[in-house]
Formats: structure tokens, sequence, C-alpha cells
């Protein structure tokens, strides 16, 4: 199912420096789009450290990462951005006409006339546990995610992880898959203790297997998996039959298709000019962690300063001639009206 | 001040000077160790700055904690002697600590 719009701006990432630049960008009636790899906003905030306590963000002296968010979110609601989770930016380019199209790895496309890199360390990734020959067997026998359940009906399914995504899907795909097992490293499980209690069940049940240990080797030929080595809590080593291997630890940040861009980089980092933090590319912006210039700090604090200078350049892209008129939020009454609190 | 060594995958040492109250991991990456990627910060919350502790150090460290013992699920090739670096503090006590770097934390 593809989809297509037209709009002011795109952000790419939806992390705390992408929510703070719908704020600015509002302020200035620019109308945003956001796109983000995850499945809700916040970013780092959300994926890394939600619970963990954030000291220095202005006037906020202990904030965690999760609240943090929240406020943001509320503070940019006004403006209506609407945001498209679970979509990769694949492609962005410039059009005859001047403006930007990108496209996301869920077929949408975007026409819009600036674009706000705020993509932080990069994309969220899976990580890929770095067993010999697994790549040999990567979208045949091995899968970081689960798109459509259907395609493992039938086959003989070795989960590995002890997190909610690992149970969640060894629950979940037990009734269809021909045989399950779910390998993890230790007998205590991260994920929800509900799904834990259901796992449990199905293997009092004999419905699937529970094995502790952890991954050392792949068998197989021709990308199809017939075994994983594993090493179990005791040392010694058994095969565990299996054609098909979802492996669940976690995510990890990869620069992932900014690279491709063609924009001027520092060191994997998206060089930008510190007067409007604009790239390479006049019109495509980079705030927050994901910018270079000489003396950046990765600090939200910096990105929410990025962001703000940021939307002036992109108001006279946007509006070319209009006179930019300088205004508080605290005195002016067009600023506080789109904020809906006058 | 205490001296620490990451000895690499490959077995090159490097030696570095750790100051009291700050983190092994923060000692590695003031130092540009590489292999310590610690991707969050030190936020205990991305497995990317995970050692192996040399056996003449295994039970001088203290247990982990839970909080680590959980991240350490998104470790590859987590062993007893496994760490998340992030966690073990600097100080006098832990002078000489040898620490291995995997060969890839992800």
């Amino acid at each position: 199912m593809s989809e297509f719009f037209e709009t002011d701006a795109v952000i790419i990432g939806a992390g705390p420096c992408g929510l703070f630049t719908i704020f600015e960008l509002g302020l200035l009636d620019i109308k945003c789009h956001v796109i983000d790899i995850l499945d809700r906003a916040g970013g780092q905030c959300a994926e890394l450290y939600p619970e963990k306590p954030i000291y220095d963000i202005p006037a906020l002296p202990l904030v965690t990462g999760a609240d943090l968010t929240s406020r943001l979110l509320e503070q940019a609601k006004p403006f209506n951005a609407t945001f498209h989770y679970n979509q990769m930016v694949t492609e962005l380019r410039k059009i005859d006409d001047g403006r930007f199209e990108l496209k996301t790895d869920g077929e949408i496309t975007f026409l819009c006339k600036v674009v706000v890199i705020a993509a932080g360390g990069g994309s969220f990734q899976p990580k890929k546990p770095p067993i010999p020959g697994i790549d040999a067997y990567e979208n045949t026998s091995v899968f970081y995610s689960v798109k459509k359940m259907e395609a493992f009906r039938g086959k003989d399914v070795l989960i590995v992880g002890g997190g909610d995504s690992a149970l969640d899907w060894t629950n979940n795909l037990q009734p269809i898959v021909k045989s399950m097992t779910l390998l993890h490293r230790r007998d205590d499980f991260r994920a929800a203790p509900d799904s834990v209690n259901k796992m449990r069940e199905l293997v009092e049940a004999g419905k699937m297997q529970l094995k502790i240990g952890q991954v050392t080797g792949l068998k197989g030929g021709n990308g199809i998996l017939s075994a994983a080595t594993v090493k179990v809590a005791d040392g010694s080593v058994e095969d565990v039959a299996c054609n098909t291997m979802l492996p669940f630890f976690g995510l990890t940040m990869k620069l992932g298709p900014v690279a491709n861009w063609g924009l001027n980089l520092h060191e994997n980092l998206i060089k930008v000019d510190t007067e409007k933090f604009e790239t390479s590319e006049p019109g495509i912006f980079a705030v927050g962690d994901i910018n270079w210039y000489p003396g950046k700090l990765k600090l939200i604090l910096s990105g929410f300063h990025e962001a703000a200078l940021m939307a002036q350049q992109a108001f006279r892209l946007i509006n070319p001639g209009e006179r930019l008129l300088f205004q508080y939020t605290t005195s002016s009454t067009s600023l506080q009206k789109k904020l809906g609190v006058n | 001040m205490a001296k620490i060594t990451f000895i690499q995958h490959n077995g090159t040492e490097i030696d570095a000077n750790g100051i009291a109250g700050m983190t092994v991991m923060e000692t590695a990456v003031k130092n540009q160790v590489p292999g310590i990627d610690a991707d969050c910060g030190g936020a205990c919350a991305c497995a990317t700055c995970h050692v192996y502790v040399e056996p003449e150090w295994a039970g001088k460290l203290g247990p982990r904690n839970p909080m680590e013992e959980d991240m350490l699920d998104f470790a590859f090739d987590v062993r007893d002697s496994s760490r998340l670096s992030c966690q073990i503090k600097v100080s006098d006590a832990i002078d000489g600590l040898r620490v291995r770097v995997p060969e890839k934390q992800f």
C-alpha cells in the first residue's frame, strides 16, 4: 500500500530534537510530517533509557527520557504534525522544481520544501549476533524481525533472547510452527512476567522447548539452516535442529541510508554551518546528535538551540521575500494564538 | 589513580590511568580503546561496553548488579567473567585490573 504526502517540512527522527523542531517550525507556520523507524516517539530517550534520569535539561533538574518525550510531544501538540512510525527513510533526493522527494521502506513518498535530519545516532536496527557464517543465512533462514507471521508456518523455529520481542514471538508463533525452541543464556527473563508465564505453560504442556545456553555456530547449506550449535549451561555443546532462527538481541544505532544522500560528512556525522545548521545541500538541515560542526557537543540542549536557528532559514526558503519578524512567546499575540493560549 | 589494562582481541594491550569515581568504560573511551562502543553513554542500556575480566581478577570486583545482568542478555558470548565496563567504578582497589575486549560488541 503506497501513500503520498505533500508538505512544507519533513523531519527525519522523532527524538527530542525532532520533536522540538516541530515546535520551532510551527511557530513560523511551517507544517511538518515526522518519520521515525521506531514505533513511538522519543528516539534514544524511548529506546535506550526511558527510565533513566537526565540531569542537564535546562530548568528540569531531573527528568526521565520518557517524561521528557511526553513533555515535548505536549509542547508540539498545537502544531498538529503528522507522525509516521516504523518507517525508515531510504531515499532523499532533490527534484527539478527545487523540492525534495523522500521515500520510506514502507512505501510512503513525501514531497516537501525543506528536510530536517534529526536522526540522532542514525537508525535503530536489530543487533546481529557475530556468529561465524550468519550472513549466509540472513533473510533465508535467519530473520531479525517478524514482518509476516505466515512466513513461519510449518517451520522448525529457534528463537534466541530473553526480552519482550523474544518471548512475544515465541508465544505468538508457537501455534503455527512445526516446532518451537526458545534459547536464552539464563533461566531468568527480562520480558513481561505474563509472557514468561505463558511460555512456561507451553513448555509444561510439551508444546515447545526451552533451552538455556548460547549459540556458537550454525550448520546448513545453500542459505538453509539445519541446526544451531549451542553451548549449554554446563559447558557441553549440542546441536539444536531448526530451519529458521530469530535472534532478538535488541537494537543498535547505525548511520544507515543517511550516508547515501550525497551530503558532506565528518566521521559519519553530517557537516552543518553554525548559523543555519544547513547541510552541504541547501534546504536540507541537520540538528541534534547527527550533525557536526567545530565545538559540537552531543547534548539535547544543543539540539534545541540548533532547531530554533534552523527554523529561521527554513522560513526564508519556504517564504522567499517575506520578512521574518522575531517574536517572543511571552508577548506576541500572534504566537500565542498559534499555541492556542490566546 | 588506578592502572587498567585493556587487552584487545588481537592481544595488543592498552594501559590507561583510571581516575577514582569514573567508570572503567569512561576510562576506555577517554583513552580511545577500540572495541568499547558505549552507544548509550554509560546508562547501562546497550551492552556495548562488554568486557571479560581476566581470571586473576575473578571475584574481586563484586557481583554484577541486576540491571547489568539484564543488559548482558543483549551481549554476545556472555561468560562467567563478563561485565559491562560502565558498571565497574574505578578505585584504588582495582589498580592493575586487566580486562579483555571482545572481538565485536555487535
